[in-house]
Parts: structure tokens; sequence; C-alpha cells
């Protein structure tokens, strides 16, 4: 469940907040689990040892923030996931390769027609408390979920199940009106016990504080605003984990924990491209750490509103593309830690089409598309007009994130050599999104999504959330791109889908509503003392259970 | 005095409705609310759920309504319940961070007097000397000098580079299972840092406080008096003159209490200590209203209370101050 979770916590959330791309351990940790299906070879170092694992030890992994409670399903800011992640499980979750595979459910079976899917449990497993989960564990968060006064964000998926049916102590079947792409996926929702919180107010539960999963991890101790502890599981259904303790420390400034990494006072955390180049290449830290990298889950890009007369002409967006230095901004901002994008999807992933029209930097093509398009500088200052009006806009982006100001700037120049005056705005993240995208009152901006794993994307892109406070703020509308998106989310079969998102991505390339920018490289540093960890597509934290440090080398000793 | 006492206590209704009304008006101009802070620009947060949370806030409601209700509750001494999903008392969330930030800054407070008080009275002393001098670019320098970039450096010198102190927390992974006094030792050894930082930072004030009081103390007729009756300068200096100028700092120490909080919020963040300025600041960032009010209610009690005791203190200290008596002559 763990790869799966923060697929639905951070969603498309945190690209978009104020954290540099693959700057912090937010980024990086979403990114470790969720990833795409990112080819290895980009991948670096590997601590994988030949020994015999042991138990014992402990790993210090830093957040941000306190959590805010920890019943996942209730809670909606990372840190919160990042702990209960450890503590619950779905039905299904991903695996290393980010395909889906079971986890409370055995196995699964979909109906001839798509509608429906029945989840056959594993009888083996029970709570931290001792009691077994069955079938009415998996009924209670389900009605859970979609009763009107459970605090949750997250019913959206489980509001389109037209029955749930328990058909015996370990088998539940869910109905949809129509297939639902996402529906497996959706069902990787923390499964919470029935016993414990059957009747309870869930926000006033002591699970909040105290929780009770069926997870590797057990609950031991939440220090408020300092840390939480949890403990290995002994009779986790699929072996005990090797270590012995897993401690969040809420450290709350970036520089700070840096610090406390160089202290070797933490183990884990995602590093900014100036820390990973510049920062942490010398001798003394290459000693404590090994350094990871694989192409993050998230891609930055310049919006345009195609409401604005400026950006109605294709061969305007076009020309921009054309004019962006994509490879000149991974190598001058992102110092080379990263990839030039072309699309929604991670490349290497079955979703991405890797042969979609491309727009190489190229400022006299794009002067030749803005001609064609009608601009041209008739009254000799310099910018180019059309109808009397200057090709002058705003482009915005939100405080806090140095890597998309230093993005705006350097648009600004080269838009500048087009005959375009760019004005960039900096507004406060709340401001930003409520007043102007929210409003869909902007020109451009310069900002950022997470890619999730399943490819539905009918809430960025389809022209019914073209509307305030919808996702497809941009306006994209294209009837095609609707049909296909459409398609995409009521078919399962892997392969027809692949088809409709292909074709999706040549639409996108033809339109260019967004100039995709860059998807940026995860940096991660992990203390050399953990051992079994192996690098695949969906990042290095995957297989947490798995990792574990040799005796000698265990720093922390606790008494139970 | 009793009377005065109670008479401002009176007074101090008003003033607080005004300042929570203010505060409250203030708050939700800023732009954002906590719905639309768990909901922007997620995909995954269902319309449904959007209404339901803002029911759940109070948020369909007009502002004067909910600030109606608030003042309601707040009349009983009730805070309500934070936004955020645990949905606590704010009041407990306030007492659970709240003795950290006291410990730290009366420790602070405590050091700072004991350090500016000599500072400023030998700056005096030795006024434009050497000495002086070099006590004033100190202290300015820790008055002028970014908190936080002191703060990194210093971690970075002393926690990184030699390794002598911890950098940020309170405790250790193994406090739990230290003896008492190590335990002790622990969080002492924790807190050094955060503590000499914040001296350093507010010695400037206080110092140069006691020494211009000092100085105009030296110039009054008896301190000429008592040199003319030959005493020697370090008593007239240390014993005559000190204990008149340092009367007036009594009073700062009132005025110090409502800073405890506010100065806090950068401190406890870089040194991640689970205080109340770190959840005040989390709170501000999740636009979780009814803890931020808390906080800022708890901060202007403190003001106004501290602005009492500053003046209750003046009288106790200078007897040419009387409250609650009209003037005899």
């Amino acid at each position: 469940m763990r790869r799966l979770l923060l697929l639905l916590s951070t969603a498309l959330v945190i690209s978009c907040s104020s954290q540099p791309e693959s700057g912090d351990k937010k980024d990086s940790g979403s990114a470790q689990k969720k990833g795409g299906a990112e080819v290895s070879d980009k991948i670096e170092a590997s601590g994988k040892a030949a020994e015999k694992p042991v138990d014992g030890g402990a790993l210090i992994n830093p957040t941000l923030a306190d959590a805010s409670g920890l019943i996942y399903n209730i809670t909606s800011d990372s840190a919160s996931h990042e702990v209960s992640n450890y503590i619950y499980n779905g039905l299904v979750e991903y695996d290393k390769n980010l395909e889906v595979k079971p986890d409370l459910a055995e196995s699964w079976d979909v109906s001839e027609d798509q509608k429906s899917i029945t989840f056959h449990l594993r009888k083996d497993v029970t709570w931290h408390d001792g009691e077994p989960f069955n079938a009415d564990d998996v009924e209670f968060t389900y009605k859970f979920m979609i009763d009107n006064n459970t605090p949750t964000s997250y019913d959206a998926d489980y509001r389109l199940v037209k029955q749930f049916e328990k058909l015996d102590n370990y088998t539940v079947r869910v109905s949809y009106d129509k297939p639902y792409a996402p529906a497996l996926i959706s069902w990787g929702m923390a499964v919470l016990p029935e016993h414990l919180l059957k009747g309870e107010d869930p926000a006033k539960s002591p699970l909040m504080r105290e929780p009770v999963g069926t997870g590797p991890y057990v609950f031991e101790e939440w220090k408020t605003g300092e840390s939480i502890t949890l403990v290995a599981n002994d009779e986790y259904f699929e072996g005990r984990p090797h270590i012995d303790r897993l401690i969040f420390r809420v450290i709350p400034d970036i520089a700070t924990t840096f610090m406390e990494l160089l202290n070797g006072a933490i183990d884990i955390m995602g590093l900014t491209p100036l820390q990973w180049t510049k920062q942490t290449d010398n001798a003394k830290f290459k000693e404590q750490y090994n350094k990871y990298t694989y192409l993050a889950s998230s891609y930055t890009y310049i919006g345009y509103n195609l409401n604005n007369p400026m950006f109605k002409d294709k061969r305007v967006r076009q020309a921009l593309t054309h004019a962006t230095p994509k490879q000149k901004i991974v190598d001058g901002i992102l110092f080379g830690l990263g990839r030039p994008a072309t699309g929604p999807y991670k490349p290497g992933t079955i979703w991405h089409n890797p042969d979609v029209k491309t727009y190489p930097y190229d400022v006299e093509q794009a002067k030749a598309l803005l001609a064609e398009a009608g601009w041209s500088d008739s009254d000799g200052d310099g910018i180019i007009d059309k109808d009397g009006k200057p090709f002058k806009f705003q482009l915005m982006t939100n405080q806090g994130n140095s890597v998309r100001i230093k993005i705006a700037e350097t648009i600004q120049q080269h838009w500048k050599e087009l005959g375009i005056d760019v004005e960039i705005r900096v507004l406060e993240w709340a401001t930003f999104i409520n007043e102007y995208i929210d409003n869909q009152k902007f020109d451009a901006v310069v900002m950022g999504w997470n890619i999730i794993h399943d490819p539905d994307i009918y809430d960025v892109w389809h022209s019914k959330n073209c509307a305030p406070k919808k996702l497809n703020f941009v306006c994209f509308q294209n009837e095609e791109a609707d049909e296909l998106i459409e398609q995409g989310r009521h078919e399962l079969n892997p392969e027809k889908r692949k088809e409709y998102y292909h074709r999706f991505q040549e639409i996108l390339a033809e339109e260019q509503p967004y100039t995709f920018l860059y998807i940026p490289d995860a940096l991660v540093a992990l203390s050399k003392r953990f051992k079994n960890v192996e690098p695949a597509p969906a990042g290095i934290a995957y297989n947490v259970e798995e990792w574990y440090i040799p005796a000698a080398e265990q720093k922390y000793h606790f008494t139970k | 005095m009793f009377a005065y006492i109670l008479r401002r206590l009176a007074g101090m209704i008003p003033l607080l409705i005004g300042i929570t009304f203010i505060s409250f008006i203030v708050i939700h101009l800023a732009p954002g609310d906590p719905v639309q802070f768990i909901s922007s620009m997620n995909p995954k947060f269902s319309e449904t759920a959007y209404e339901k949370f803002e029911r759940m806030y109070d948020l369909d409601k007009p502002v004067h309504i909910r600030y109606a209700n608030w003042l309601k509750k707040f009349a009983t001494l009730d805070f309500g319940n934070s936004f955020s999903p645990d949905a606590k008392p704010v009041l407990e969330k306030i007492s659970e961070r709240l003795p950290v930030t006291i410990w730290l800054n009366v420790a602070g407070l405590v050091l700072v007097f004991f350090i500016a008080l000599p500072l400023g009275a030998l700056s005096a002393y030795y006024k434009d000397t050497l000495f002086d001098r070099g006590v004033t670019v100190f202290v300015f320098v820790g008055f002028a000098v970014p908190t936080f970039w002191l703060a990194l450096l210093c971690m970075y010198y002393f926690g990184v580079q030699k390794g002598w102190i911890p950098i940020s927390g309170l405790r250790s992974y193994n406090y739990d299972q230290l003896s008492t006094i190590g335990q002790i030792k622990d969080i002492l050894w924790h807190a050094t840092l955060p503590v000499v930082l914040s001296v350093f930072g507010g010695l400037a004030g206080l110092s140069r406080f006691a020494r211009n009081s000092m100085l105009d103390v030296l110039k009054e007729e008896y301190i000429t008096a008592a040199r003319a009756r030959g005493l020697s300068e370090r008593k007239v200096v240390f014993r005559h003159a000190l204990k008149n100028a340092l009367l007036p700092v009594v009073t700062i120490l009132g005025l110090s209490i409502p800073g405890l909080i506010g100065g806090s919020v950068i401190f406890e963040s870089i040194f991640s200590i689970p205080g109340m300025g770190q959840l005040f600041y989390q709170s501000v960032l999740s636009r979780d209203y009814p803890v931020v009010m808390g906080v800022l209610v708890i901060g202007a009690v403190l003001t106004l209370l501290g602005n009492l005791i500053a003046d209750i203190a003046y009288a106790g200290v200078d007897p040419r101050i009387r409250y609650g008596k009209k003037k005899s002559s």
C-alpha cells in the first residue's frame, strides 16, 4: 500500500507547492514511492549486500511538519501519510516496477464486462492488536469513505461504486456503472479496523494518535512536534521487517535538515540539485552516504491561458515552445539533473509516447511561426504587435520556488529575442492559486504537476474541467482529446488504454497548450549503513522492510 | 492599588474584544481558507468533500456570524477545536506546546538580564573607553545580524564541523532510556545553542538601556555629593548609582513577556523545537483559524498583562509613583 497511497495524498498537489521540484524530502519521498516506470539506466549507486540480513537498528527519517493524525483516510498532509503508510495496508499496492500487485487481497478477478472486481482476501492477517482481519473491515472502510460525516477528501473514487457485496468472510465484490480504469488501484486505500472504529467519530478516535493497522510497522510513540516512532511488526504477514524502528523526526527547516544529514543525525534526505552537485561532492560525504538518482514523477511547464486572444493561435504557442531553451534550463538551473519533457507522462512508462512532435530550440523557426500568425513589429518599437496590440503579457509563478523564478527569468530573456515583452510576477502561493489560477485570471504561468502512475488525466485535460476552481485552468478544449480521455478512463486493458493516451499526447504536442519544460531527477542521499537497497522504477524506499543494518553498524540500541 | 488593578483588568475586556475582532477579520482576509488549503490543485479532492468541509468548518456562514460564534465560545474560555484532522481542542494543542516556549524564553530572558545589566553598568562606568566601544560593537552585532543566518552558521560550525553540540531538536533519540540527571543534561545540551543565540540577540536593547540609565543617574546631585564626600569611584558607581539605575529596568521585564511567542517562530523552526512558535507558523500556513486565534489571544492577553505588571512593578520600585491615589500637592 505504501507505494500506492501517496498517489492519493500528494496526487498533483505537491508539484504546485512552493518547493523546488526535486529539492525537498516531500517531493523526493513521494517520487521514491510513486515513481514512474523509469528505466534503470538513470539509477546510480546500490547498497545491495551479500551477507545475511540481521534485525535491529533504526532509520531516522526527517519530515518537514508534524503529522496531523494517523488515520490515513482522513488526513491529507504528506507528513501524516508518510508515517501511516507503514502502519496500514490496502487491498492492492504498486510493486517496484509500479505494477499493481496484491496486498491484503490475495488475488482479484475482473468481470468480463469490466464493471466488477472480486477481491479474495488473505486469511493470515491480523491487526496490530491481535484481532483477525476480514471482509468486514473492507466493507467498513468502504462505508466509512462514503459517509457524509467522515472528514475525508478522498471519497470520489468510492462514490462511483454502484454496489459493494460481501460474498463471504474473505471475499468482496465491487461493481461500477461502467468500467472505470482507476478503480483497481483505488482499493489501495488504507483498510481500517472495524472493531475499533465502528460507531466512533474518527477525528476523536484514539486511533488518530495511536493507530492500529495491519502494516509492517506498529505505532510506538508520538512526541508532538518532535518525532513519531514505529517499531517492527513481529507478526507481519510478509515477515518481520529487519529494521527495528522507524523514527520520523520533525525538522521544519530544509537547511537544518541538510545539516542534520551532514552530522549523521538523520539517515535519508531528498537533496536539491545544488546540494547534490556542490555541497555533497566531497570525500567525507561519500564515505557516509550513497546517492541515488532516478527520474522524479513530476514535471514543470509553462501554461498558457487559452481564453486569452494572444494565445488562441496554436502557431503562437508552437513558436513560444521553439524559443524555449529546455536543455539550457535543465543544464543551467538544475545542474543537468533532469531531462526535457514533451508531455505529461514519464519517459520509460508504457503511457509515454516517445514519438510525438518535438520543438527543438530554434528562434528563426519561432519568428517565422509568429509572422505566419500575423505578429510583426509594425511600429518599430522592438515589440511585435498584431491589430495594434503589442505582444506583452504577464508570466506568473509562486513565491518560495527559486527554480521557477529562474525559469521565468530565462524565458523572459529568450522571448525578448522574438520581440515579446514578458513581465514576471511572483505571488504568494494561496493568493496565486485562489485569486488568479482558480479564477483563470492570468496570461501564462510557470508551474508543475506530479505524475501519478495511473494515466487518467481527466481532471487536468478534459474540457469539462475548464471552469473556475477546476484543474484545466488553461482551458484546453479539444473534442478528440476529450473522447480519448473518456475512452482511456473506461478501459481496463492497458494495451488499449495505451493507444488512447499515445494519440492524446500527439494532440497535445501539436496544440502546445503547455510548453512542457522538464522532468527533474529525484536526488536521494541514504546512509551507507543500510543494506539491501535496490533501486527500481519505484525509487528506493519501496522495500524498506527488506533493508537491514549490519550489527556492527547499528548506531541506535533501544530496550523495549 | 487593588482598585487600580481591578479597574485596569476591567478595562482590558473591551480592549481584548477589539483585538480579537481585528485579528479574526485579518486572518479571514488572508487569501485561501482551510478547505482551499487541502483542496487546491488536488484532483482527488471531490466536489462533495469541498462542501462537506465548508460545512464542518462553518465556512458557509458569513464572517460576522462566525466571529459572534467564536466570541460566545471564548466567553466560556472555549477556544474551539483545531481544523486539522485530529480536531483537538485548541487549548490542549497550545498547552502541549507552551511549556517548551516559556521554558526556553525564560531561560534566555534571565541570562540576558544577568549579562546585559552588568555589561551596561560597566559600559557606563568605562564610558568612551575601548571596553565601552567593544561592548557596543559586540551587542549591536548580536542585534543587527539576522538570527536565522547566525543560527545556521553556528549550527554548521559548532554542530557539523566541530561536533560539539546537537544541531536541532530538544532531546536525543535515546532520551527515554537516560537517567533523570542524564535527561536534564540532554535537554540542557540541546538547548545550549538556541538559548545562547537568543541571549546574544537580546543583549543590545537591555545593555544599552542599563548603560543610559546609569549615565543619567551618574549626573544626579546625590552622586556628586557622594563623590564630594570622598567615596571611592567604585563605591559611588556600584553601591549608590547602580541600585537606582537598575530600578526602571524592572519594568522592561513586564514588557518582554509578549515577545516570548512572537520571537519564537523563527527560532523554533530553525532549531526544530516543538513550541508555540512552530505551532503558530504551521497553523497560519494551513489556515487553522481556531489555533491561530488561540495563539493570538494568548499573545494579546500576555501583552495586556505584561503592561499591567510593568506599571505595577514600576510603582513598586519607584516610591514617587502611587496608583489609585490622588496627588496630595
